[in-house]
Parts: C-alpha cells; sequence; structure tokens
C-alpha cells in the first residue's frame, strides 16, 4: 500500500473497550486509533467481536467499561458521549450496515436527507443538498441517480447511497461492515477504488471484514480480533495470508478438499425449466448433475438462484419443462416428495426455512421423517426413539446445545446449521441442494458444512452448491455453472475457470465478453 | 430506564402463577368502580363467591356456565395455536345448535343411544363444516380468516333467526320465534337431580383432554405446533400446511359446535335466537387466558364461568348492575395479556448511566 498517514492526526480513538453479554465477553480491553486518511480493516471471525465494536463506537451499545475518543472543535480528544447514535453523528462517525437501512419507498436523494431535515422548517432546501451532493459524487466518483427509487437499484448502488449519505453528513469517519459481503468481485474492486480515494482526501475509513484477500490488498493497517480481544495490529506491509488466518483462528483449520475422482452417470436432470416471476424468475434452465459431483452454482444473490433452490425444494412448480430423478420423471412437486425422493434440501434462510424456532431440537431433527413409521405408531409419537436418535444426531454432528428438549431457538447460527445437515444428511440423499450453506458461519462451523458436502460427493450423492462465495465455489465444485438475471450458463471444470472471468459473468457478461 | 431481556422457556410454575397473579389484580382494579358505586368491596366480592360457589346449586350452576365456555375456549385455543385465527366460534355455536335441533326435534325418531350420538356428531359436523369455508378461502386464496370468520357470525346468526321465524318455527311456541322442543331421546342427560348441569360438561372435559393428547402426543399435533410456529421451515420441511389448517378448521369449528350442542340438547331443550350471551367470543378470551393450553383452558372457562355466575347473584342481591363482570373479564384479559410480556422477558429497571440497546 502507498502513503501511510502515520503521523496524521488522530480522528478516533477507542481506549480500553470492555462489553460483556451475561457470560460472554464481547469485548475484552481492545484499543483502536485511526488516522486521519487511514483505511484500518478489521479482520475477525464470525463472533470475533467486530461488531460488537463498531455498535459502541456507533452508539447502539454502552460500553461496560473504556472509552470513546473524538477530536472535538479545538483538535484535542474528547470523550464521546456513550450510548448516543446522535452525538456519534454529530461527531461525523458514518456507518454502512451489512444490512442497508434505506427506505426502499424514497428515492435516493431523500433517504440521504432523512433525519438531517429539522422537523419544524416547511420547505426542505432539496436544491442545496442535491448540489452538495452533486459535488460530493463528483470528487467521491460515487455516482448514483438521486432521483431513483431504492427499490429499483442494485445492490452496489444502494451500498453507494448508504456511503454518500454518510459523506453528507459530513463524516470524518466512515466504517463500514462487511461491505463486500453482497457484491461481485468487479465491485468490490470499485468499492475499494473509492474507499481509497476518500482516504486520500483525509477521511478515516475502518471496514469490516474476515476475507483475507481484500483486507490484504485494500487496507493501509489491520487489526485483527478474535474471541473479543485485539489479537494484532500492524501495518498492512509485511503481513501474509498464513498469517493473518492464524491470527484470526488461533489454530490452522484443516481446508476441505475434494479429492479429484470420476463422477457418475447422470443423476438429476432439470430440462428447459422455467418458473417463478419478476426478478429472481429463471427461464429455459437445463442442469445435468453427475452423481459424485459438486456442481456449484454462482451468482449474485436475486438472479434466479432463490427460485431454482425453491424448485428443487419443491416449493415450487415448473411452470414448463420437467424434472428428472434417476431416469424418472417428477410430475408434481411438494416437498414431501422430494424429501421421499432422497433429496436432501439445506434451505437458504435456515432460521426462516430450516428450523421452527420454538420447538425442540429433537423435533427439528424429525421433522421430515415424523410420519415416518419410526416416529409415531397409529398416528402417536414415539418420543423415546425420537430423543434417542437426536442424542445420537448431537453426539455425531456435534451440535451444541444444552440437550434434545432444548428449543433450537436458542443455538447459534452454525448449530442449527448442524441441525439441518444432520436430519436431511443422515438420510443418506442421492441429491443434496446446498443453498448458500455457509454464509453467515464462522471457520470452524463452514469447515464442518464443507466436510459434509464432501463425504455425501464420496458417497456417490449429486451435490448441488448454490453459493455468492467464490472460494467455497471454487474449492468444493467440480464443476462451475454461473446463473444471471435467470439464465445458466453451461457448466465447466473447475479447473479451466478462473476467479476473475467467473466475476465477470456473475455480473452479466457473456463467456466471450469476460474471457 | 427498563430493559427486557428474553428469558428461557416459562417454566410450569412460573406458567400458573402469572396468569393468577393477573386475575387477582383484574379484581383488584375492579373493586375501583365497585367503591365508585357506593358498595363495600368485600362484600360485593364475598357475595360473588358465594354466588358461585357458596352451595351445591350455585357451584353447578357455575359449571353448567362454564360447559360451553370450555368447548368455545378449546375451539380457539386449537385453531390459535396453529395460528388460524377463528373469531368465528360464535357463529359455528348457532350452526351446531341448529344442527342438533334439526335432527333432533323430531325428524328421526330412535331410541337415545342411537339419536344422541347422531345429534352429537350433526352438531360437531355443522360446526366444522362452517369453519371449512374461511379455512378454504385463507388457503387457497389468502383471505384474512379474521375477517371472514368474524363476519360470518352474522350471517349465521341472522340465518338462525330466519328459520326461527320460518321453517323451523314452533307451531305451538304461541308465536314465539322458537324452535320445536327436542326429543327426550335426543337430550344430553342431567347429571345431578333437580339441578341443570348435564351431561356436556363431560364432552368439554374428554375434549380439554383429547386436545391435549393430540396436541402433545401425536403426528397430526406436531405438525400443528410446527404449521403455528413457523409455516415456511414446516412446508420446507414437508409438512402438508394447507391440510392442518383444514384439519384444525374443521376441528376447531367442531368443538365450537359442541358448545352448541349442549346448549340446546343439555340446558334449554330448544333453540332460540338468544342461545348465548357471547359465548363465542368469550372463548377467545379463555383460551387468551389459558396461555393457549388445553388443560389451561379448564381452569379459565371455570374462572369466567365463576365471574358471570357471581356477579349475576350479587348484582340480584346489591342492585349493582352485572356489566362488573364483563368489566372484571376485560380487565383479567388485560392484565394476562400484559403478563404474557414477563413470561417471555425478564424486566430489569436499570440507571440512566448503564442505559443500553435492548440486546442484539
Amino acid at each position: 500500500m502507498n502513503a501511510n498517514p502515520n503521523d496524521a492526526p488522530l480522528v478516533l480513538k477507542l481506549d480500553k473497550i470492555t462489553k460483556r453479554f451475561g457470560a460472554l465477553t464481547a469485548n475484552g480491553d481492545v484499543s483502536l486509533d485511526l488516522r486521519q486518511g487511514e483505511i484500518l480493516a478489521l479482520l475477525g471471525e464470525n463472533g470475533a467481536g467486530k461488531t460488537t465494536l463498531m455498535n459502541i463506537l456507533f452508539g447502539h451499545y454502552v460500553a461496560d467499561e473504556g472509552t470513546v475518543e473524538v477530536p472535538g472543535t479545538d483538535g484535542s480528544l474528547q470523550q464521546l458521549e456513550p450510548g448516543s447514535p446522535n452525538a456519534a453523528l454529530e461527531a461525523g462517525i458514518g456507518m454502512v450496515h451489512q444490512h442497508f437501512t434505506l427506505a426502499e419507498n424514497l428515492s435516493a436523494l431523500e433517504n440521504i436527507l432523512l433525519g438531517t431535515e429539522a422537523l419544524t422548517s416547511f420547505k426542505s432546501s432539496r436544491a442545496k443538498a442535491r448540489q452538495k451532493l452533486e459535488s460530493l459524487m463528483e470528487r467521491s466518483g460515487l455516482s448514483v441517480d438521486l432521483n431513483a427509487r431504492i427499490s429499483d437499484l442494485s445492490v452496489g448502488e444502494k451500498q453507494r447511497v448508504e456511503i454518500l449519505k454518510a459523506l453528507y453528513r459530513d463524516a470524518r469517519v466512515l466504517v463500514l461492515d462487511e461491505p463486500t459481503a453482497v457484491l461481485t468481485p468487479q465491485e468490490s474492486e470499485s468499492l475499494f477504488s473509492t474507499l481509497q480515494k476518500l482516504a486520500s482526501e483525509g477521511l478515516g475509513i475502518i471496514f469490516i471484514s474476515h476475507k483475507l484477500d481484500e483486507v490484504l490488498s485494500a487496507s493501509h493497517r489491520i487489526a485483527v480480533l478474535r474471541g473479543g480481544r485485539k489479537v494484532s495490529d500492524q501495518p498492512t506491509e509485511g503481513c501474509n495470508k498464513r498469517q493473518l488466518a492464524e491470527l484470526m483462528v488461533g489454530k490452522t483449520v484443516p481446508e476441505s478438499n475434494r479429492d479429484s475422482k470420476e463422477a457418475g452417470a447422470p443423476l438429476f436432470v432439470l430440462q428447459n425449466v422455467s418458473t417463478g416471476q419478476g426478478r429472481d424468475a429463471i427461464t429455459n434452465i437445463d442442469l445435468e448433475l453427475l452423481s459424485g459431483e459438486i456442481l456449484g452454482i454462482a451468482g449474485v444473490s436475486g438472479n434466479g438462484q432463490g427460485t431454482l433452490a425453491k424448485l428443487i425444494s419443491g416449493l415450487a412448480t415448473p411452470q414448463s419443462g420437467s424434472i428428472v430423478l434417476n431416469g424418472a420423471p417428477l410430475t408434481t412437486a411438494s416437498a414431501r416428495q422430494m424429501i421421499d425422493a432422497g433429496i436432501a434440501r439445506i434451505p437458504e434462510d435456515r432460521h426462516k426455512d430450516g428450523i421452527v424456532g420454538p420447538m425442540t431440537v429433537a423435533e427439528n431433527l424429525a421433522i421430515e421423517t415424523i410420519r415416518k413409521p419410526e416416529n409415531h405408531r397409529f398416528g402417536f409419537l414415539k418420543f423415546g426413539a425420537i430423543a434417542e436418535r437426536a442424542r445420537e444426531a448431537i453426539t455425531s454432528y456435534d451440535i451444541r446445545c444444552q440437550g434434545d428438549k432444548a428449543p433450537a431457538r436458542l443455538l447459534s447460527g452454525g448449530n442449527i446449521q448442524k441441525i439441518v445437515l444432520a436430519r436431511t444428511l443422515d438420510a443418506s440423499p442421492v441429491v443434496v441442494l446446498a443453498a448458500q450453506p455457509s454464509r453467515g458461519l464462522d471457520v470452524g462451523a463452514t469447515a464442518d458444512v464443507h466436510r459434509r458436502l464432501l463425504e455425501a460427493r464420496a458417497r456417490g450423492a449429486g451435490v448441488i452448491l448454490i453459493s455468492e462465495d467464490l472460494d467455497e465455489l471454487m474449492r468444493l465444485s467440480d464443476r462451475i455453472a454461473v446463473i444471471h438475471r435467470g439464465v445458466l450458463s453451461e457448466p465447466e471444470k473447475t479447473e479451466s475457470v478462473d476467479r476473475g472471468t467467473l466475476g465477470l459473468r456473475m455480473a452479466g457478461q457473456s463467456k466471450e465478453q469476460a474471457a | 430506564m427498563i430493559r427486557f431481556e428474553p428469558r428461557e422457556p416459562a417454566s410450569l410454575k412460573r406458567l400458573i402463577l402469572i396468569p393468577t397473579i393477573a386475575a387477582v389484580t383484574a379484581l383488584i382494579l375492579a373493586s375501583i368502580p365497585i367503591a365508585a358505586a357506593g358498595l363495600s368491596v368485600f362484600e360485593a366480592y364475598w357475595l360473588m363467591a358465594t354466588g358461585a360457589f357458596g352451595s351445591l346449586f350455585t357451584f353447578t350452576e357455575m359449571l353448567t356456565r362454564a360447559t360451553p365456555l370450555i368447548l368455545t375456549g378449546l375451539a380457539a385455543a386449537l385453531a390459535f395455536r396453529a395460528k388460524l385465527w377463528n373469531i368465528g366460534a360464535e357463529g359455528q355455536l348457532y350452526a351446531g345448535a341448529l344442527a342438533a335441533v334439526a335432527v333432533g326435534s323430531g325428524w328421526i325418531d330412535a331410541p337415545t343411544y342411537v339419536l344422541l350420538p347422531i345429534v352429537v356428531f350433526s352438531g360437531a359436523l355443522a360446526g366444522g363444516l362452517v369453519m371449512l369455508g374461511p379455512t378454504l378461502l385463507k388457503t387457497r386464496l389468502g383471505v384474512d380468516e379474521v375477517v371472514t370468520t368474524l363476519l360470518l357470525n352474522f350471517i349465521i346468526i341472522l340465518f338462525v333467526q330466519m328459520m326461527l321465524e320460518g321453517p323451523m318455527k314452533d307451531p305451538m311456541g304461541m308465536g314465539w320465534p322458537q324452535s320445536e322442543p327436542m326429543l327426550d331421546a335426543a337430550a344430553l342427560p342431567k347429571l345431578l337431580p333437580r339441578m341443570r348441569i348435564h351431561a356436556g360438561l363431560i364432552i368439554a372435559l374428554i375434549s380439554a383432554l383429547g386436545i391435549y393428547i393430540l396436541l402433545k402426543r401425536t403426528v397430526w399435533g406436531f405438525e400443528i405446533r410446527a404449521v403455528g410456529e413457523n409455516a415456511n421451515a414446516a412446508r420446507h420441511a414437508g409438512v402438508p400446511v394447507t391440510g392442518t389448517f383444514i384439519k384444525v378448521g374443521l376441528l376447531s369449528g367442531a368443538l365450537a359446535g359442541l358448545a352448541g350442542v349442549g346448549e340446546v340438547a343439555g340446558l334449554k331443550g330448544y333453540l332460540t335466537a338468544d342461545l348465548s350471551p357471547g359465548f363465542g367470543y368469550s372463548g377467545i378470551v379463555v383460551a387468551m387466558l389459558a396461555g393457549l393450553s388445553p388443560i389451561g383452558v379448564i381452569f379459565a372457562a371455570l374462572f369466567i364461568a365463576s365471574i358471570f355466575v357471581g356477579a349475576d347473584s350479587m348484582s340480584r342481591a346489591t342492585g349493582v348492575s352485572n356489566y362488573l363482570a364483563d368489566l372484571i373479564v376485560a380487565m383479567s384479559l388485560i392484565c394476562v395479556l400484559i403478563s404474557g410480556i414477563f413470561l417471555r422477558f425478564k424486566v430489569r429497571f436499570i440507571g440512566r448511566k448503564s442505559v443500553e440497546g435492548a440486546g442484539k
């Protein structure tokens, strides 16, 4: 990285922040400072305390110990009033959350102005605001149609609106929480070049990430959090991936890699299938899944992969075309039929579609097979057998919970995913549909998911892996296809695909253009 | 500053304790208007207590009043567990009563052991079929069942009035809009001589036990709970969501229909358009007081029945309006709904110094 702004004045200082939630210490004695014009990457696994720290900075939480300091009018550092987002905004701290906080039915301009105008003023000074924003856009290279409704904008554009919102309020510090989680590689690159530009104009930037590549390429300094504590804080120059990964995880995580292996015969075939409406519809999809392979489907969310997953889950019926499993067509689609045909389905939104939160771990493990004779006699549940199998699954899948009678909603995301894995994969399915299976999971849980998928592959099952994470796709898939605007490309051998081309094709360029 | 922290599943002790405290609070709050009416609060509540529990007669009267409330309470509790918002127990009760009278007042002539089951079954079936319509509209077309079930109440009650003024009017009824009396063979037996308490209570108690077992121990109950708690996940896991709604709708309507059967075949002996003083609506209160627990419904129904019967008796003795009963019932419902917060959250009062957001 160029230009290390080592002697620029401090714009932010977090001093010995400690925050506990019950027995859990989310942040322990964390100190962090940020200089004008500096890009600081905050690296850590899920649950390492990155988001908690930023929420304290922004006044959503109050630290149990420690202070947040920002320069006052005279330039000397002063303590920021804790627990007040307004004070944080006043002090020039802008935050771009992972999940955007925009009103979908208002225009970009209206969203940016929201909360900045006095309630008592009759006319809003739109013209002046627009002028200021236009000059901001010109300086920063962030261009957005200010009159467009938020609901019509792409994810990348929405993010630009969020950044403009912060800049409009004269932010001196910009915090971005996992800004690239929803972007294509190209969009990410353009985001980072914008951030460079903003930093060179004197903005202090903190971005939160767990992706090593982007942290290394886009920051001046890297701070690593692990288990709520800062374990490292050093200039990006001289860091390398391996060292950062170890700092982040604390132990070396064995990477799951697939062994090379001949795939078998066609197992599961979609022929010219169209269904769904609007943005997420799919049109004329052909897909041939072989036994013993993992077929990766890359794409930016909202390009039809949701509908494709629904279709294979039995929650949507094809409007045209046909689905063939083991040579026999599946006529009416229902979740029940898919389960009985041996199709394991791992839903994208595990909280919404995966578990019934208030029901117990045992009940959630049994729900797909509740009508099978092993779970009931004359319609009466066999509690003993259900609990017995639940305890086996809890042991063999290492589900961390207070026992088989604990409500599933009390479990962490990783353990909820393990419930889903246990109940779907234990039935030795012939086809596995995994939709964004590691989204939001930490490194350990992700490794678990990958191992299970590879095991299914080794057993001879066909696995369809829908993901936005290119690393995951490249590592696990035998073949990769790209879905864009509901059209699925011809799958290619992973060995012959490179990340850059894949990214361009996710963004909608044809294979020839991307090459 | 008040902070709410989510609580682990509440213990049984807490589940019983909190509604009890809510009921007591309601009685305390209701003592304000009693005092304003110029009555001694203790005297009023004493009169109410003796009015409901003072003698064998008043006690059986209270149980007689509780009988339809248990059934309509179960109708609401079962439907609400599946998040099927059946507000139409009142109409389903009338439909059940109408069907019971239709088959039980001379159309079929058979001995008791044949006729009575037919009467009971017809009433349940009629209630169930009334609820089937709104359920199908919900599952097929996404029509809000709160609206359809509520409005269906008025349609059914007007239909009953039409029948009572027309084809089903008793020719010997001196012109009153009432049905022909039911045959003796179609009547539910009395439980005690010279008292009004009837076998409908047994049906209600068995139903409560049955619904308890259904929800707790069977595959259907499992599916009902899953659909109620997270219909998306249930559908994804292969639970027949539409089928479950239809089962619940039929069963819920049937329970309310049974309440109607009990009132005509056990108590009145004939049908009039003022058969129910709002048992269907009170059933919703019963179910909410009971926290949607089928066994809890029994106790909640007894509580509400004793308030109603006790308040009637107090009203006769003192001249204070028996609307007081409605007031107490309404207050208990509000108190119970508020207490629901205490079941789900720990509430902490904390100083300004350590203010923070309500958790992640």
